[in-house]
């Protein structure tokens, strides 16, 4: 079944270079494999639209047009209230109303963002879709009605063959992403990015309820202290047992 | 020990640096201190150690301090109170160097720039960017992933941006995008007494905020707003030409302006092996004079081409080999592919397998960037020295070709990589620095071999700059009156010759 429809997920996230001033926000890089991994199967011939999608407040639109420039077909923002705290399952629910107002036969995301870490919305997605899912893939190859997923495991590589529609997340050896070019960024200024309100998805029927969770302190860890020197193996000795650590 | 016959072979490639080390005035390191802060001014002995030597075999000659310096302002300060003093200066990037520039041969102060890391004053529209010293190429490039820009000079390290205006690099994108001079707009400098330099001028300092005066708002980050540079300038003297390349010897380079390129739309990268090193060249000079536009073009010799593939375990036939990249629109692209492979089969070349996928063309690059390395791993445990002459396209072939047969008839280990679009090529010799015999023939060659790029009409070094390993031959390459015209430039800007003392005059 060529002419797949594949919608991926795209997150605004703080970038992983800035220092503390001038926050810099930019794609999350593990997004943007999953959605070279879509640009890559539409170019094959084997999907016919890539669809990227964003959940946040109105600012994603730029994020959105970067995903344009490197190739999605059309961007959809679902469009939150200034200060709605989006976590994965917001997310999850999110794509989940939208997958069942466009029916994508493909689900890419990234594994996870690099700002939380979390690791959740792909997996909270396909349960809420009852759709098989191939997280931390390494290797995606549409067969027919079926996907053959490689994935990263903890013991080596797993291959799974999966029934579409499906979830995928892209893992960090999947592709390395393209760089957009200033005729493609023009050219995604002209493409459609239509905005929805979140409301529509996370509103009536299914969840989620109010936030979960809370952040209570966020704070760097302590500054290293200086190192101390000793004399001799004795005065060592003194020391670690002076600070209770033997 | 082998630093020592090492330095003497350092000695004997260029006059021998005037090593005098006065030490510091007393309570010179305190001033430093209430200058940057107690943090920021270091004496120990291995972080000295550390900034006294660069990438190249050069002896480790360490400072007598090193300081960082956070803003502008406080180089200003430290240098004048380093040339109240009469206390040698030595500007500090990243250390990756190939000839010395950064050794501290007179002792003195080492001012480690890389704190200074801002990159401001992006401008999309007109293609210009501003950067510190901390600011390092591909930061750079990260910093611009998605702006559909890209800064092109590509010396192989990851350098300071600063540190190549200042040694006047090139690298594997020079042939079609130029080196780092041509892309270098403007230039802050401190002088050696502590002044400011803008060599393109000042008056950008304006901090106002007009919307869309090519203010850059991509992404969210918004840069310093000033004027944009403008493209085209015929007033005064060229002074930002006279600073790139400078290595250090005429003020510290605080902050550049860089000209940025559009990323091309398509790439295409592949390698082809030909029956010898003239046909490798002479294809090249042929693809050149066809003007098909290639973004580079480098050669490997068998021996190279050998210890890369073995390096990097890709698995290359042994033979003289190009490495070539083509930029340009889908179309445009088809078309380079069609010119390339015509000119190479006439060449007696092989038959091209184009990579076009990002990590098929990384992988190839890699193995080409770790050319260094992959050399001094031919023969574990010993230095490596580069060498690095640019002739005329014309003459390319006949001093490759003898070089090589040089090479062969002193017995050396020495495997040729080059950007041969330029008409410049390295030879990587590898050699045991404690047999005196062996460096004493590395020495002869490299002397001939910089003699024959001159008679050649090159240049004794195309991009790694004098530094100190080549100043007898720059005294060749210039002539007296050139010499003479450089030293009384370098008496106008320090005249008690404080900055990197020792280098290029």
């Amino acid at each position: 079944m060529a002419g797949l429809r594949v919608l991926v997920g795209v997150k605004r996230v703080i970038d992983y270079a800035v220092k503390t001033q001038g926050v810099k926000h930019s794609l999350n890089p593990f997004c943007e494999i999953a959605l070279e991994e879509g640009v890559r199967l539409r170019e094959r011939g084997a999907a016919a639209e890539v669809v990227a999608v964003s959940v946040g407040t109105r600012v994603c639109q730029e994020t959105l047009r970067t995903a344009l420039a490197l190739g999605a077909d059309r961007g959809v923002l679902v469009e939150v209230g200034e200060g709605a705290a989006v976590g994965p399952r917001e997310a999850a629910a999110a794509l989940a109303g939208l997958a069942g107002r466009l029916r994508p036969h493909l689900v890419l995301l990234g594994k996870q963002a690099i700002d939380d870490d979390c690791n959740q919305t792909g997996q909270l997605l396909a349960a809420m879709l009852d759709w098989p899912q191939g997280t931390f893939a390494s290797r995606v190859e549409p067969e027919g009605e079926w996907v053959r997923v490689q994935r990263e495991v903890d013991g080596g590589l797993e291959t799974l063959r999966l029934r579409l529609p499906a979830v995928l997340t892209a893992d960090l050896r999947l592709n390395e992403p393209r760089y957009a070019t200033l005729p493609n960024i023009m050219k995604a200024k002209k493409k459609p990015l239509e905005v929805v309100a979140a409301s529509e998805f996370l509103g009536g029927g299914s969840p989620p309820a109010p936030p979960r969770l809370r952040v209570l302190k966020l704070e760097e860890p302590p500054p290293r202290g200086g190192g101390q020197r000793v004399d001799d193996v004795p005065a060592l000795l003194e020391r670690l047992r002076a600070s209770g650590c033997i | 020990m082998a630093l020592r016959r090492v330095l003497g072979l350092g000695g004997a490639l260029g006059r021998r640096s005037c090593c005098s080390k006065r030490p510091l005035p007393p309570d010179f390191v305190e001033a430093l201190r209430a200058v940057v802060g107690g943090p920021n001014v270091s004496t120990a002995m291995a972080v000295c150690e550390q900034h006294g030597h660069d990438e190249s075999m050069h002896a480790c000659a360490p400072p007598d301090a090193v300081v960082w310096p956070q803003a502008v302002g406080q180089v200003q300060e430290l240098a004048a109170l380093c040339y109240r003093c009469r206390v040698p200066m030595v500007p500090f990037g990243t250390g990756t160097g190939l000839e010395g520039g950064v050794n501290a041969v007179q002792g003195g102060v080492c001012f480690d720039l890389s704190r200074m890391d801002a990159i401001a004053e992006l401008s999309l529209e007109d293609f210009s960017v501003t950067v510190e010293p901390g600011v390092t190429r591909k930061a750079l490039n990260s910093h611009l992933r998605g702006t559909g820009l890209w800064f092109p000079v590509d010396p192989g390290a990851d350098a300071s941006l600063c540190g190549m205006a200042a040694t006047g690099a090139s690298g594997t994108n020079a042939v079609r995008y130029g080196t780092m001079r041509p892309n270098v707009l403007n230039l802050r400098v401190v002088l050696p007494d502590g002044r400011l330099l803008h060599t393109a001028g000042p008056g950008r300092q304006a901090r106002w905020a007009p919307e869309g005066l090519g203010c850059a708002r991509w992404g969210g980050h918004v840069g310093a707003h000033s004027l944009p540079p403008c493209r085209k300038r015929a007033a005064g003297y060229d002074l930002t030409s006279l600073f790139v390349g400078s290595e250090g010897t005429l003020g510290f380079l605080t902050q550049a302006t860089l000209r940025l390129h559009p990323l091309p739309e398509a790439t295409a990268t592949t390698t082809a092996t030909f029956p010898s090193v003239r046909a490798a060249v002479s294809c090249t000079v042929q693809v050149l004079q066809a003007a098909v536009p290639v973004a580079r073009i480098e050669f490997l010799d068998e021996v190279m081409v050998g210890a890369c593939s073995r390096f990097s375990g890709l698995e290359l036939p042994v033979a003289a080999t190009l490495l070539l990249e083509l930029h340009g629109s889908q179309h445009g692209l088809a078309e380079q592919q069609r010119q390339a492979e015509e000119i190479v089969r006439l060449n007696g070349g092989s038959s091209l397998a184009w990579a076009e996928e990002p990590e098929e063309r990384g992988r190839l690059w890699a193995m080409r960037h770790s050319a260094w390395y992959a050399a001094l791993a031919l023969r574990p445990g010993c230095q490596g020295y580069s060498t690095d002459v640019c002739v005329p396209i014309s003459r390319l072939p006949n001093v490759v070709v003898e070089t090589k047969r040089d090479l062969q008839d002193s017995g050396l280990t020495g495997p040729m990589v080059g950007h041969v679009g330029d008409g410049n090529f390295h030879c990587l010799l590898i050699f045991n620095a404690q047999d005196p015999a062996e460096a004493q023939r590395v020495h002869a060659f490299a002397q001939r071999l910089g003699r024959r790029a001159l008679a050649a009409g090159g240049t004794c070094t195309g991009e790694h700059g004098v530094g100190l390993g080549k100043r007898a031959l720059l005294l060749e390459e210039l002539g007296q009156e050139g010499l003479d015209t450089l030293r009384r430039i370098k008496a106008a800007l320090d005249p008690h010759n404080l900055m990197n003392p020792g280098k290029v005059l």
